[in-house]
């Protein structure tokens, strides 16, 4: 895997994360007790031997920057590749924010030309799944592809979920013979993934096209564009995936990591996966603590009642308090006989003695950042 | 370089009366606390007290300690200028020899203190369980312009003749020395803890190397003969928790101060952090009839039995039916369904057969080892297999990596061992 690079993208603008997002970048959104979003892409770049990556950010970079660091906990601190990280380049010509991922692309192409690989792998930064690349590659050899595109059977997504993905269709050979980005009305279930295999030679030159035409969207402008000229083939990854889109599909993606099997497809096989640590000593239960169906990080002290939810590092749930149904992150801390049911609550946030809050399950609270019930 | 302080870390002990658990690994190495070793405490006393110099003297097993230790990232002593140094013994000339005892170690080692020239040094003992910041210590030397402050600690008059003791003055300065006195006139008992002016202690260290019928020990012969010798010598006063965790029994008693309510041991001190190489490990995970209670778990578990009163150590697997209580769980190991464990310590990657039942019955000592189990707490070594549905006594010990073939029986009693190869009887 010595012959290919990466390239993460971490998404635009998105409302449909509600709180959670106007402070992170999506990517940078925790998931299952002590991850961020993007860990997965990194590690199973890094678990397939790519050692030259390069992380596109556009909004609210901060989070993210502060989680990557020099790329050390992820093996990324080379002499040679590593880890690159490309927020938006705010020039004297007022070029700015990137207007588009073949924008994002084509604002770094120094980067891609500077690099000694032959490919590009390029994927989401919200993803969370556990994918070998290597294989996909392979494929991409085999087929003669121009571009290899990951896809998935969805079947286990809503229609509404679904039309907010690229979906696909492949004839017998494999090869892509329709593309329709976010389509209004449902066409098929194999959903792209966001995750494409490109010679560097070619990319260079597409996006270099897609600029001069004044155009700005991978998807739209170029590989939608191409289906006919360019030999485009899909991939067909079969394993647990979830894109992090909207609030409920967090939610979701978090409780389904209580599923031992889920567990064992993301933390178990194809290698492990990393994030930066912070130093926090064994979770501590005392004697009231009833915790079932949990993940629990390390620093928690727990003394009340925990059902079905995922706790991040460090949260406190003190006597008599209640959590069921619930995602708390780093930090969090519930007083006496505070209870929640359905509830996410960003890091931080305080609930006081005695209060309450529910939510639905396809529709929970979120607290944000530093807040006190 | 010139360094102000640097630290040199006394990290040699095999610590024979852990018996099993330091078979394969110096005493520092030991696991502790649900995932530190011995040795964090002192490591990231260093860092915290602002000692970024640290020279790590191993000898016995030096093996799992090299690991840990690598280059010191974890405790930030990754530095271009000074950092962390292992200090192996190594061949001189045609000769090579091994640390004869503590203040020889030291001795055999002064061209890396000197490197640095300091003008003081902290000698540390890798093998105790305690937080303390030694720049206060340092500046308690500077103050009473010592030559050598020790640090002590109040023990009850009843143990004291166990330890060291300094009789000092009330403002501290130490008139008299005295180990393991029969009748203590005191019950400072020293920590193993020591700053000293580095040309001073050198001038000592060789003094010392040429005598023969010396144990070349610090506490033996070192500070004997800078007492003698009228040096200014003080006491510092240490209150806080510190543990010399050198028994079975003080080892697990020591592992169970910290699943108290308020433990008089703080690992979640935001300001005085122990740091220690972390896993790569999912948080953990309790299952549908999974219960824990008053206990620490830490990441990579999957817990689908009953856990109370124990220590849980990264990666460790309870399976559905189980018991554990009073315990000690190492990282890795597996206890299978239905096993049942008590106050005993199961080693890294041990497996527990399913419906085993480990700690059972009377408490008799341990029939080769008596002075080792004899608080009756059972010891599986590190990657022994205990067998489906056998029973364990009290102060038994399982061999490191004995397997199923090395049980005589299902049934082995109070008292007795499971030899890695050995005979039955």
């Amino acid at each position: 895997m010595k012959n290919m690079m990466g390239l993460i993208m971490t998404g635009g603008k998105n409302n449909r994360l509600k709180e959670l997002s106007t402070i992170r970048s999506i990517s940078a959104i925790p998931v299952g007790g002590k991850y961020r979003a993007i860990d997965f892409v990194l590690s199973s770049m890094v678990n397939s031997g790519i050692t030259n990556v390069g992380v596109i950010t556009q909004y609210s970079f901060r989070s993210l920057m502060d989680h990557l660091g020099s790329g050390k906990e992820w093996d990324l601190d080379r002499r040679y590749g590593g880890l690159y990280i490309f927020p938006p380049l705010l020039s004297e010509d007022g070029s700015g924010w990137y207007r588009g991922t073949a924008d994002a692309m084509h604002s770094n192409l120094t980067y891609l030309k500077r690099s000694n690989e032959e490919y590009v792998l390029i994927a989401q930064g919200n993803c969370v799944y556990k994918m070998i690349f290597d294989e996909m590659l392979q494929y991409h050899f085999g087929k003669d592809a121009d571009i290899t595109i990951a896809y998935r059977e969805m079947y286990d997504f809503q229609p509404d979920e679904l039309s907010l993905m690229g979906q696909i269709e492949v004839d017998g050979e494999g090869r892509i013979r329709d593309f329709q980005e976010k389509p209004l009305h449902f066409f098929s279930r194999k959903g792209s993934m966001g995750v494409y295999i490109i010679g560097k030679k070619l990319l260079i030159s597409l996006l270099e096209e897609c600029e001069a035409h004044g155009d700005y969207d991978f998807v739209k402008d170029v590989i939608i564009k191409k289906l006919n000229t360019l030999r485009i083939y899909g991939y067909r990854f079969e394993g647990y995936w979830r894109n992090i889109s909207t609030v409920q599909m967090y939610y979701r993606c978090n409780m389904e990591m209580l599923d031992p099997q889920v567990q064992y497809k993301l933390f178990r096989e194809k290698g492990k996966v990393f994030t930066k640590v912070k130093d926090e000593a064994p979770a501590k239960y005392n004697d009231e603590a009833e915790v079932r169906n949990s993940i629990v990080a390390d620093g928690c002290i727990i003394e009340g009642i925990v059902e079905n939810s995922v706790l991040f590092r460090g949260v406190v749930v003190q006597k008599g308090a209640v959590v069921r149904n619930s995602i708390v992150m780093q930090g969090s801390v519930l007083e006496e006989n505070a209870s929640l049911h359905y509830s996410i609550l960003d890091k931080n946030v305080t609930i006081t003695r005695g209060k309450n809050l529910k939510g639905e399950s396809n529709w929970p609270v979120i607290v944000g950042k530093n807040m006190v019930v | 370089m010139k360094k102000e302080v640097i630290a040199l870390l006394l990290a040699g002990g095999q610590g024979s009366r852990l018996g099993v658990l330091t078979k394969n690994l110096a005493k520092p190495a030991v696991l502790y606390g649900g995932k530190y070793r011995i040795i964090d405490f002192s490591l990231s006393n260093c860092i915290n007290s602002g000692i970024e110099t640290v020279g790590i003297l191993t000898q016995y097993q030096p093996l799992k300690l090299n690991s840990h230790i690598g280059i010191g990232k974890p405790w930030d002593l990754d530095r271009r200028s000074g950092g962390v140094t292992i200090l192996s013994p190594y061949l001189k000339g045609e000769a090579g020899e091994w640390y004869k005892g503590t203040a020889n170690a030291v001795y055999q080692n002064i061209n890396y203190v000197d490197k640095y020239s300091p003008s003081r040094i902290a000698v540390l003992s890798g093998d105790h369980v305690y937080k303390m910041d030694y720049s206060e210590m340092l500046e308690f030397h500077t103050r009473n312009n010592a030559q050598a402050t020790i640090s002590v600690i109040e023990v009850p008059y009843a143990e004291a003749s166990r330890y060291g003791i300094m009789n000092a003055t009330e403002e501290g300065r130490i008139y008299e020395f005295e180990e393991k006195p029969k009748n203590p006139k005191s019950n400072l008992a020293s920590m193993g803890v020591y700053i000293f002016d580095w040309e001073v202690l050198k001038e000592y260290l060789v003094k010392d190397n040429d005598k023969n019928d010396s144990d070349h020990d610090f506490g033996k012969n070192i500070i004997p003969a800078m007492l003698a010798d009228g040096k200014s010598m003080w006491a510092y006063r240490f209150s806080g928790y510190w543990k010399d965790v050198g028994t079975v029994q003080a080892y697990w008693e020591s592992n169970m101060d910290l699943i108290s309510r308020v433990p008089d041991f703080n690992l979640y001190d935001p300001a005085w952090k122990t740091y220690t190489p972390n896993p790569v490990k999912p948080a953990h995970y309790i299952g549908p009839e999974g219960s824990v209670k008053k206990s620490i778990v830490a990441e990579g578990c999957l817990i689908y039995g009953t856990v109370k009163n124990s220590v849980i150590f990264p990666g460790v697997y309870v399976d559905r039916g189980v018991t554990v209580e009073d315990s000690i769980l190492m990282s890795d190991c597996v206890v299978g369904e239905n096993a049942r464990i008590r106050r005993s310590i199961i080693g890294e990657k041990a497996v527990i057969g399913k419906g085993a039942a480990i700690g059972e019955g009377d408490n008799i000592p341990n029939e080769i080892k008596p002075d080792v189990y004899n608080s009756g707490i059972t010891v599986v070594g590190e990657r022994a297999k205990v067998p489906d549905g056998a029973v364990l006594g009290k102060n038994v010990m399982v061999d490191m990596g004995a397997g199923h073939e090395d049980f005589c029986s299902l049934c082995v009693p109070s008292g007795k061992s499971v030899l890695k190869g050995g005979v039955c009887e």
